[in-house]
């Protein structure tokens, strides 16, 4: 265990008090994600009291860091070694926690390619519903013993366990980089990078929005530039495009603002809707903008809930309400059957009385 | 060639009396026959002993009945029945696992899926493959070569092992450090919970709703789910590979080389050691061209551009001149490439012609203490007076030590076990696990105890539940009893050997 000891030991017996009285908690980083999932109830447990220092190995590609740390400083922590955490995770504010960011399990622009926060989660130590301290996976890339419960926790929203401090597989900082902006239809967009994408290139992230395919390349110098020759384009200078991934990542460009808009004065609702990469553009009513070549398409609409999830499910995704006043219709896709069963037995195996985030994920769970 | 020994609960499951087992077969066997054509169950001896056992030779079990189901239809009836009498199920694919996850259950049905092979789709834009769960993983690869496409999870059986044991398993091989595990690459499983009801896994889209189920089916060793059809991420065929072939006159300095280069900030595509031992055995068998003496060998791999690999190689080729290598060659051409890995690729054949038997570990620990290990393990060559050859995946720290043993001397077999069981828990004080990618099966059972604690055994257990409440799926397998564990630690702290190292084996 890393640094966190002192906080442990009293969230521990107060996880250990609230399961002997029933008492729900609401378990919270830095709340930068408080809008996503259901509605957050119960006592409020600050999991930054479980801060300390990240134990960093280079060359072991690894860190391990305590829950309550801000993202932002272990990203600084692992760039003065020239790493990064290679799914890009989303801020949203500055405040955002390592053990927020493991809960609600996302990944920014990068994920197409990188792989997501899950793929690159190795270990966490999780505080039980009775307060009991586990470890599951560890410090090492390749590890088969045991189910993979680790990863199970990435994207749990915290209805599992409190997380206490988890390993990562963290990654070289690209030798080079370059941003490329073409003028599009998303239908052109999305041909254009499906073809690109079966051949061997540095592509890395891609975005649509408003005529505009916005695609970034990282690698090494030589592939970069190679890329940069052969697919064309208009080079974006390096600092507007870093702010325009950045503003990409914490959905603090334009898009979102219009959204956050629409959110406000329309009764619009920004959805996530998780596609194959390759399924049509869905004509759904509304402001689209579409990542992960295809594969992450963010609309903001007013359209019946029920409408983005049929449509979305057709196509062989499932779409999320991410930010909306109103969430009657439940922030994720509902299960079918058999996996709703498994997600109800798989809380009792976690929180036995049903105190972490009741209802974060789904209600009734 | 492998060897341990079995624990008391498959061993009490081995033995019951002979007729209430035949009598538990003729119920068996009449309720599946109303849904499987007879050509489809097999239950006399003769016909059940290629199943008896899979690459894990030393443990071997007559199942109750063998059902090789047609369709889906008649897996979902077989689970359906099954569950519906209590009897175990063990899915089974080609029988190549390493760790006897597909060891049969003596009052269970094994389920053999190997006819299911059929390649659903290859959806180039998309770049996916949906596959039958048995379909061999370099089959995967083949057909995708077509698209310029491939399959990157590449374990040593891959001619042979199928990707519904892959997924069951989460299958390495010598490519993961940049391309990841079996988990890495699967997109969505569809399959059946115990009770025989179709489920899915994942999805098409690069995530699905509500908790990550599909991390923990892959590498469930069957316990969770059956598996039937598995949809894989494919990528483009790197058009270009090189691999470096570096000597060193010392084991610490090539484990130093190995963190150099990842320090370096490069990820290669593969990157392997060898020590002596097992240098001069490979080069016996494949004539790869390896330097006799160096005390270690590394293969480092580049792939990617001609652009990118050229770079790369340049950089590396420094990064190991600069950690000290004794001689270095880069190679010139695909024969040579693939001269240089026909060393490394045949070490397990290499071993087996050197000794009559031998035990793979496959624990995995952190990179830095690479050296510490070769030279720990030096020390028990002398103490437990055998040999060991070593072969080890350096770039993920996932090693192999293949100790060399003959199964019919029983004092070298307990020497053999306890020098195995001291490279797992010297793994798991390292901060490592026991196994790296040849799963748990029943081989690992107590080194689980000694990799988690009772509150983590038992949360791996309600887990088991919440998927088999009736826990049919494979029991006995991967999660350890309390009994066990405790078993484990008696025996252990007192003669320092493995549990039951005396019982007779078959």
């Amino acid at each position: 265990m890393i640094s966190t000891t002192s906080g442990l030991a009293a969230l521990a017996q107060r996880i250990r008090d609230a399961a002997a009285s029933r008492r729900t908690l609401r378990i919270r980083g830095g709340g930068s994600k408080d809008f996503y999932g259901e509605e957050p109830s119960g006592e409020l447990v600050d999991t930054r009291v479980l801060d300390g220092a990240a134990e960093h190995e280079p060359t072991e590609l690894v860190v391990t860091a305590p829950a309550g740390m801000s993202v932002a400083a272990l990203e600084a922590q692992l760039a003065e070694r020239g790493q990064c955490l290679a799914f890009e995770p989303p801020h949203f504010t500055p405040g955002s926690t390592v053990g927020g960011m493991i809960a609600a399990g996302l990944s920014g622009p990068a994920r197409a390619r990188a792989g997501s926060l899950r793929d690159h989660l190795l270990g966490v130590s999780l505080l039980s519903g009775s307060g009991e301290l586990m470890h599951f996976g560890g410090r090492v890339i390749k590890n088969v013993a045991g189910y993979d419960v680790s990863r199970l926790v990435a994207g749990s929203m915290g209805i599992l366990g409190v997380i206490v401090q988890a390993s990562l597989k963290v990654l070289p900082k690209a030798e080079a980089e370059a941003t490329l902006r073409f003028d599009m239809k998303p239908g052109e967009a999305l041909a254009a990078l499906h073809s690109w994408g079966t051949l061997p290139l540095p592509l890395d992230a891609s975005a649509w929005w408003n005529g505009n395919l916005v695609v970034r390349l990282r690698g090494s110098a030589a592939a970069v530039d190679a890329a940069s020759a052969q697919l064309g384009g208009d080079a974006i200078a390096a600092a507007a495009a870093g702010r325009f991934w950045l503003g990409l990542r914490d959905h603090s460009d334009p898009f979102f603002d219009a959204a956050n808009e629409a959110i406000e004065h329309q009764d619009a609702a920004l959805w996530r809707l998780s596609l194959p990469q390759t399924a049509p553009l869905l004509a759904l009513a509304g402001d689209e903008l579409i990542e992960w070549h295809g594969g992450q398409r963010w609309l903001a609409t007013s359209l019946p809930a029920a409408l983005v999830r049929d449509a979305t499910s057709a196509a062989g995704g499932h779409a999320t309400l991410f930010r909306g006043r109103d969430k009657s219709a439940g922030a994720f896709a509902p299960l079918p059957a058999p996996l709703r069963l498994i997600h109800e037995r798989l809380k009792r195996a976690f929180d036995p009385v049903g105190i972490l985030n009741p209802g974060r994920l789904y209600r009734g769970l | 060639m492998n060897a341990a020994t079995p624990g008391a609960e498959l061993l009490a499951a081995a033995a019951p009396p002979g007729a209430e087992r035949a009598r538990r077969r003729a119920e068996v066997v009449a309720a599946l026959g109303a849904a499987l054509p007879a050509h489809a169950l097999l239950w006399q001896r003769e016909d059940t002993v290629p199943y008896e056992c899979d690459g894990l030779t030393a443990y071997r079990e007559q199942p109750l009945v063998v059902a090789l189901p047609e369709s889906e239809a008649q897996i979902a009836a077989v689970l359906s029945i099954c569950h519906r009498l209590g009897v175990p199920v063990v899915a089974r694919g080609a029988g190549t696992g390493l760790s006897g996850g597909a060891l049969p259950n003596a009052l269970g049905v094994t389920l053999s899926l190997a006819k299911f092979n059929r390649i659903v789709a290859i959806d180039a834009k998309a770049r996916t493959a949906t596959v039958q769960c048995g379909v061999r993983n370099l089959a995967i690869s083949e057909v995708a070569a077509a698209f310029g496409l491939f399959y990157a999870p590449d374990p040593s059986s891959q001619i042979a092992c199928t990707i519904g044991g892959n997924v069951a398993e989460n299958s390495g091989g010598v490519h993961c450090l940049k391309y990841g595990l079996t988990l890495h690459n699967v997109l969505k499983v569809r399959g059946f919970t115990a009770e025989g009801e179709g489920v899915e896994f994942g999805s098409d889209a690069l995530d699905a709703a509500g908790l990550d189920l599909l991390s923990l089916i892959v590498g469930s060793e069957g316990m969770l789910a059956v598996i039937f059809e598995v949809t894989v991420k494919l990528l483009p065929r790197p058009t270009a590979a090189r691999c470096i072939l570096a000597s060193f006159d010392d084991v610490v300095k090539a484990g130093d080389a190995v963190a150099a280069i990842i320090a370096a900030g490069i990820i290669p595509a593969g990157l392997e050691m060898m020590d002596a031992p097992m240098t001069a055995a490979v080069e016996d068998y494949v004539h790869a061209g390896y330097d006799l003496d160096a005390a270690a060998i590394l293969l480092c791999e580049s792939d990617g551009t001609p652009h990118e690999v050229e770079h790369e190689v340049a950089r590396m080729v420094e990064v190991l001149k600069a950690s000290g290598a004794t001689r270095l060659a880069a190679s010139a051409n695909e024969a040579e490439r693939l001269k240089f890995w026909s060393g490394r690729k045949n070490a397990f054949p290499a071993s087996g012609r050197i000794s009559p038997d031998y035990m793979c570990m496959d624990s995995t620990i952190p990179r830095k203490c690479l050296a510490e290990m070769l030279v720990a393990i030096g020390e028990m060559t002398s103490r437990h007076r055998l040999r060991c050859v070593n072969v080890f995946h350096a770039g993920d720290g996932n090693l192999h030590p293949l100790i060399l043993y003959d199964a019919n001397d029983t004092d070298q077999l307990h020497r053999a076990e306890a020098f195995g069981a001291e490279i797992l828990e010297l793994s798991v004080a390292m901060g490592g696990t026991v196994t790296g990618e040849h799963g748990v099966g029943v081989e690992k059972l107590s080194s689980m105890c000694v990799q988690f604690s009772p509150a983590e055994r038992e949360q791996m257990l309600t887990v088991k539940r919440a998927f088999d409440p009736a826990g049919l799926l494979n029991p006995g397998k991967v999660i350890p009893t309390l009994v066990r564990c405790a078993e484990y630690g008696k025996m252990h702290v007192k003669r320092g050997l493995v549990a039951f190292a005396d019982l007779p084996r078959f």
